[in-house]
């Protein structure tokens, strides 16, 4: 996998995750054309796209579209799956995900998707045991007096 | 699980989130994001230590900006500060500002790479983890040179957790790709060759894809991972849906540890160990059966995990191509999926069934499917599925085939989505040479293209029509026929034109004898296309002409009749005129011999790869090209040269340039090639003329109704001519324009910023009410598409009729992607553009000041300065403006003194200014007095907001 998109259903980009070393410059000019290819498909069309000499699968989930772009061994069908547990994901840790979860934790949808995929490629595929990784971090964190204590400026 | 927030919610940021989601637009968006920057940096400075949480929080805060797309140039420090925290979340904010960061700072690698470091050996797997994910995520080689040798020492160490295997393994694939010299084998390869023994299912899993990637640089290293991959495949083909606990999906069992499996074994042949293969092909023959059996689960995830794997399987068999059977059976399933009612599956399947239709076993099965590939061609309401269907129509053709897939695209291609035409043109073109029995079928084949989609035809493809003709002596004579009776169509697309002129010009002898086609009917119906073509065309025709006089002597003084007439021996186009003048003289002088031996037949071109093939890899990129695959296998047809663009007139001898191409600079080009007439001093008259031609191409468009006109950047074009008005994420509008007195001239530059062309692009200029009858603005047609990268022009005519104060509204319309875009852009066509400057001494500057007394002619404002107060700024906003600066005019010499006349078509204007600045103030006074007052006013704001 070279990349993975949140795309907006406005075209706000709410994730980024490249994989493959890309330019700033670059990188934008991807995030335009994906914005305008993906988010112009009628609804109930195909999954996967062809651009450039990358193979696109992209999928709506309420508000968002999750896009990634695959190089030409990988597997489309299973990239798909990739995305509903990345989803799973989120719901488990966020209770019920909404784009709010991800705008305002945008940390945390970092974090699962690190623990998630490594170099483009699947790291765990058992959803138990990302969720065992997620709650000895979160074992580790501080409490909520602790922070609310603090100055927030 | 814990909801979120409750650990460790940042206030603040929430806060600043929040705050920017509130901006209204993007400057409020800017201002919040500076003030946010310039409290952080002040708590970076500031004296008092920052404790954990406030520089975690500020970290955090400039990596939200950073995502937003502004730069940022400072927190790195802080960020690396962060990683040598014992506090969790810390650390974690620490290592993912670096990995999202780190390149654009390099200094600091070494500070990263130290705690980095630390973490490796702190034996705490989270702590590992993260150090190892940031190595993946950075990848850089700065990375690769620290920690390439160090990663295989964790990933095959006895003590290592399994959670921090699967990292290390998946970190050192990262960095294999990106540094693979880096990596080097050593003794822990054959270690890393036995993870895939591993008794967890994750670690196997990431080794599978790390043995993958090391597999594809150096098979025999990793060559015993072959029976292993099939031992651990056929376990879990084997297992029960719910054997493997949480690695079972949606009741597939591991889909993800079975795809990498298929996948590495595609790193190799078929196993030569007669049991391993007999294993694996049982394991190929139980996916596919699964695949018939009922689903276990209606859930889609099911359908997919379950299919991911048949089709990586498939891959596999076709991979192998060495068993019949799986490959019948594969195409077989593939034939089910084609019928599938989930897009994707059937998608997937025209997919697959292009690399099948290479393979000399499956060839004949595929076929098999034609109509059902057919129908998807006509009935798929995904255009995405369509290009697959033409794809797999395109591989599966061949000589038994060819007509009917030639004449099923050729028919499609009349309704095609606009984004594939090209490609299909290319296809077809390709496909009718290839399999070309009789050459008669070809050359109908290529003018049907041209008929259907002209547009679409590039000059590769009729080039090549042209090389074949040229090269087969038994089709020129029908080529000749066919065009000719093509060509009496009243409209047909000028690429026709280009083949006709051609093939007539060399064989239009060879139907000369027929009274219906006798030289001079030739030659009257390409003359009467002459005048719509564009320059290339008709310099192309001119050539056809003076062939024509080499062929059929009777029709010589016709022709030089023609080429004699003013409109061709005074072309205002260098191109047309030469050849024009150089024929005409050798028509004249030369002997029948010389003309002869001069316009001889062209020679056959040199045998090489057709140019259609590259353009088509070009545009594909390589792997969709199967039928060059089995290139070998097929019969091949003869190939012709490459006929470039030179070799059109190269047998007449005639050196011909190039025409000027119409870049940004294009308007320097233009003004030479125009000059040629009249010289530049007379530019009014020639302004004139060119109006006069304009005013009756220039079509009435209704003006289209819009949203909201742009006029953000109209300000800026006030004092000078040049520049870009208007950009979106589509399209760039940049200008350059000119004008002498009451004329002028715009050229307008369309830049598609995009890859995807712009179909039925118009541009047209709109005078609303009053400003119908001062301002003339005449648009020349411009082309209705604009490819790609590609830039186009359009020139506007200028006249104003009398002094005005609106602008008028340059409308785009145009369809990207299916979708019609419309804008509207203010043009920044302004009175005090029709200024001509006028010299004057003080004396008359300050006689004509006081002629100009009456209280409306004069208009005064006072205004704050927007920008600093630069003196020569202002000297040369005022010439800018149009006005002649007069020095030594007025007694104080910080004051600025213009002068000049605007010049309207029923009056000229006289115009005096005088604008003083205040720079203790920070203030300006402007005057102007001009004999008309609303000259005056319009003036006065204008340049009023230049300062």
């Amino acid at each position: 996998m070279h990349f993975m998109l949140l795309l907006s259903r406005q075209g706000k980009l709410r994730l980024q995750k490249w994989f493959t070393p890309v330019t700033e410059r670059e990188k934008k000019k991807v995030i335009r054309e994906m914005t305008l290819m993906v988010l112009a498909r009628p609804p109930r069309s195909c999954n996967f796209l062809l651009w450039r000499d990358l193979k696109i699968v992209y999928k709506r989930y309420a508000s968002l579209y999750f896009c990634c772009g695959l190089e030409d061994q990988d597997n489309e069908l299973l990239t798909l799956e990739v995305l509903q547990r990345y989803v799973e994901l989120l719901d488990k840790y966020f209770g019920n995900v909404c784009e709010l979860d991800i705008i305002f934790n945008f940390e945390k949808a970092y974090f699962i998707l690190d623990e998630f995929l490594v170099g483009g490629e699947i790291l765990e595929t058992s959803k138990t045991a990302v969720g065992i990784a997620m709650e000895e971090a979160e074992t580790l964190q501080e409490t909520m007096e602790e922070y609310m204590s603090k100055p927030t400026y | 699980m814990p909801a979120v927030s409750k650990g460790d919610g940042m206030r603040g940021l929430a806060v600043f989130i929040s705050d920017i989601r509130n901006c209204k637009s993007k400057e409020a968006e800017i201002k919040r994001i500076n003030k946010e920057l310039a409290n952080i940096r002040s708590k970076f400075k500031g004296d008092k230590a920052l404790d954990g949480y406030s520089k975690k929080k500020y970290v955090c805060k400039l990596l939200f900006i950073f995502l937003l797309g502004h730069d940022i140039d400072f927190g790195h420090m802080e960020a690396v500060n962060l990683l040598s925290s014992n506090k969790y979340t810390e650390k974690q904010i620490g290592y993912l500002f670096i990995s999202v960061l780190v390149n654009s700072n390099s200094d600091l690698i070494s500070l990263i790479n130290n705690a980095i470091k630390n973490d490796l050996s702190s034996r705490n797997p989270t702590f590992m983890n993260l150090a190892l994910h940031c190595i993946a995520n950075v990848g850089s080689r700065e990375m690769a040179e620290a920690f390439a040798a160090e990663v295989p020492r964790i990933l095959v160490a006895g003590d290592t957790m399994d959670s921090v295997k699967q990292s290390a393994a998946l970190c050192l694939l990262r960095l294999n790709r990106t540094s693979p010299d880096l990596v080097l084998m050593g003794e822990w390869t054959a270690r890393v060759v036995h993870l895939l023994n591993d008794q967890h299912l994750g670690v196997v899993t990431a080794a599978t894809s790390l043995i993958t990637t090391l597999a594809q640089k150096s098979p025999e290293d990793f060559k015993t991972s072959v029976s292993l991959a099939v031992a651990r495949l056929s376990r879990i083909v084997s297992s029960g849906s719910t054997d493997l606990q949480d690695y079972t999906y949606y009741f597939v069992a591991a889909p993800w540890l079975s795809v990498k499996l298929l996948r590495l074994l595609q790193c190799y042949p078929p196993p030569e160990d007669g049991a391993i293969r007999g294993r694996l092909t049982e394991c190929l023959e139980t996916i596919l059966n699964k695949a018939q059996e009922p689903p276990k689960s209606k859930k889609v995830q099911h359908s997919n995990a379950k299919n991911a794997v048949l089709f990586e399987a498939i891959s596999l068999i076709i991979h192998h191509d060495s068993e019949p059977t799986l490959l019948v059976r594969a195409c077989n399933q593939l034939g089910q999926f084609l019928q599938h009612r989930e897009t994707n599956l059937r998608y997937l399947a025209l997919e697959s069934m292009c690399t099948l239709a290479s393979s000399e076993f499956s060839h004949e099965a595929v076929k098999t499917h034609i109509e059902t590939v057919i129908n998807a061609l006509k009935s798929e309401r995904d255009v995405s599925v369509r290009q697959r269907a033409v794809d797999l129509l395109y591989a599966m053709c061949d000589r038994s085939n060819a007509k009917q897939i030639v004449a099923e695209m050729l028919s499609y291609l009349e309704t095609a989505d606009y984004s594939i035409r090209e490609e299909i043109v290319l296809k077809v073109a390709i496909l009718a040479e290839k399999y070309a029995v009789d050459y008669t079928w070809y050359v109908d084949t290529i003018l049907n293209l041209i008929r259907f989609a002209g547009d679409y035809v590039s000059d590769e493809v009729w080039y090549r029509v042209i090389q074949i003709v040229i090269n087969r002596d038994e089709v020129q004579g029908y080529a000749a026929k066919t065009v000719f009776e093509a060509l009496q169509a009243p409209a047909c697309h000028e690429n026709l034109v280009k083949v006709g002129g051609y093939i007539l010009g060399e064989f239009g002898n060879l139907i000369a004898g027929d009274s219906r086609s006798s030289p001079l009917i030739q030659f009257d119906l390409l003359h009467s296309k002459f005048h719509l073509c564009s320059v290339p065309t008709r310099a192309l025709l001119l050539s056809a002409y003076i062939k024509f006089i080499n062929l059929f002597p009777e029709v010589k003084g016709t022709i030089q009749e023609v080429l004699r007439s003013d409109s061709q021996l005074r072309n205002a186009d260098v191109e047309l005129q030469q050849r024009a003048v150089e024929y005409l003289r050798l028509s004249c002088i030369a002997s029948t011999d010389i003309l002869a031996t001069v316009l001889e037949e062209m020679p056959p071109f040199p045998e090489r790869e057709s140019s259609i093939l590259a353009k088509l890899k070009r545009k594909k990129g390589p792997g969709n090209l199967h039928p060059d695959l089995d290139e070998n296998r097929k019969e091949r047809s003869a190939n012709g040269g490459t006929a470039d663009h030179s070799s059109t007139t190269s047998n007449a001898k005639v050196a011909a340039s190039p025409t000027p191409s119409t870049d940004l600079l294009g308007l320097g080009s233009t003004i030479t090639t125009q000059n040629s007439a009249p010289p530049a001093s007379k530019g009014t008259s020639l302004l004139v003329d060119v109006f006069s031609e304009n005013i009756a191409a220039f079509p009435v468009e209704t003006p289209v109704a819009v949203g909201p006109v742009a006029d953000e950047n109209f300000s800026r074009f006030v004092c000078k001519n040049n520049g870009v008005l208007y950009e979106n994420q589509l399209l760039q509008i940049g200008l350059k324009s000119e004008f002498r007195q009451n004329l002028g001239r715009m050229y307008v530059f369309f830049g598609n910023k995009t890859s995807t062309q712009f179909m039925n692009f118009a541009a047209s200029v709109v005078c609303q009410d009053t400003l119908q009858a001062q301002l003339n603005v005449h648009a020349k047609p411009a082309d209705p598409t604009v490819d790609g990268g590609a830039q186009l022009q359009q020139i506007l005519n200028i006249e104003c009729m009398s002094d005005f104060v609106d602008a008028p509204v340059l409308n785009i319309q145009f369809r990207y992607g299916g979708t019609l875009q419309n804008i509207a852009v203010k043009l920044p066509i302004t009175l005090n553009k029709f200024f001509q400057p006028t010299e004057m001494t003080s004396q008359d500057f300050f006689q004509r000041w006081k002629q100009l007394g009456a209280p409306q002619q004069e208009v005064q404002k006072i205004f704050k300065a927007k920008h600093s107060m630069d003196t020569e700024v202002t000297k040369a906003k005022i010439m800018g403006f149009g006005a002649a600066l007069l020095d030594g005019v007025d007694p104080n010499p910080s004051n600025f003194v213009g002068a000049g006349v605007i010049h309207t078509k029923t009056t000229q204007v006289g115009c005096l200014l005088r604008l003083e600045p205040n720079t203790q103030a920070q203030m300006y006074r402007l005057t102007l007095r001009t004999s008309r007052d609303t000259v005056s006013q319009r003036l006065c704001d204008l340049l009023s907001e230049q300062f």
